[in-house]
């Protein structure tokens, strides 16, 4: 087993231990933090997967900023800190059934229908990814840019305080 | 490298997910279990984008839409779940029954 390999099966046991971490701990703050954890480890196994930039994007865009929203929400919402028995349904049999199912159902059909190695380039394919998003991927490119833009009105919209809207004996 | 064990790794993240989905109370915690299963498609498409040796590199940039896409879906999912919660005072999902009748 060559070093390369050995460090992409570490980085996939961390997936594999942290997702379990994210969906199982009682504890909400434990959950974000086990999710960042993942998602680092995500990008190292971009980054053995010869794809920087996703990796530098899943740093950047994940981590930076998405679990900070996060932990905003789990402020925000006073989700109860801490251990907490509230925090999932008591039936956990049947979702635990369900996703198994999926888990097997996709792993026979994935591995039934690929089988072979990963190729690792040893040049950098930022160079290239630049210039195929900015000429054969362009029209995609400005549409996320708008949904994006939709979505920053949106949630500012959304989540800004209106007293029209809001009294005190609504609901 | 063998791509099984990455497979693997990506169905079980997805699967995660979706107990994760079935199994929280609190709006947040679903909202994080769904970065789970976005994050185990992007393993998928980098896996494909190195197993099939593109040359347009197409796994990675339908990668990077998805994670935009991603931050996106969390800023509004974040924006609902508050306006619940300031109507509401809870963002706990078994009492979000308004339009149960």
């Amino acid at each position: 087993m060559s070093g390369y390999e050995i460090i992409v099966y570490l980085l996939l046991i961390l997936i594999f231990i942290m997702g379990f971490k994210v969906v199982t701990t009682s504890n909400v703050i434990h959950a974000a933090i086990s999710l960042v954890l993942t998602l680092a480890s995500t990008a190292g196994l971009f980054l053995m997967l010869s794809a920087e930039f996703v990796a530098l994007v899943i740093i950047l865009v994940y981590i930076g900023a998405v679990i900070v929203l996060f932990l905003f929400g789990i402020m925000i919402t006073r989700a109860p800190l801490g251990q907490n028995a509230e925090l999932d349904n008591t039936n956990k049999i049947f979702p635990a059934l369900i996703s198994f199912g999926i888990f097997s159902l996709m792993s026979v059909v994935l591995l039934t229908s690929f089988n072979g190695d990963v190729y690792v380039s040893d040049s950098s394919s930022i160079e290239t990814l630049g210039l195929i998003l900015l000429s054969r991927f362009v029209l995609p490119f400005e549409i996320v840019s708008f949904v994006l833009l939709a979505a920053l009105i949106g949630g500012i919209v959304l989540a800004r305080k209106d007293d029209s809207l809001i009294s005190d004996d609504s609901i | 490298m063998n791509i099984a064990p990455i497979l693997i790794t990506g169905a079980a993240l997805f699967s995660l997910g979706i107990y994760g989905i079935l199994v929280r109370r609190n709006a947040v915690m679903v909202l994080l279990a769904i970065e789970l299963m976005l994050n185990s498609v992007n393993i998928n498409f980098i896996l494909f984008d190195a197993y099939l040796k593109d040359t347009l590199l197409q796994g990675q940039i339908f990668s990077i839409f998805i994670i935009t896409i991603a931050a996106a879906e969390v800023g509004i999912g974040l924006a609902i779940v508050l306006m619940v919660f300031r109507n509401r005072q809870t963002a706990n999902l078994n009492d979000f029954d308004l339009l149960k009748w």
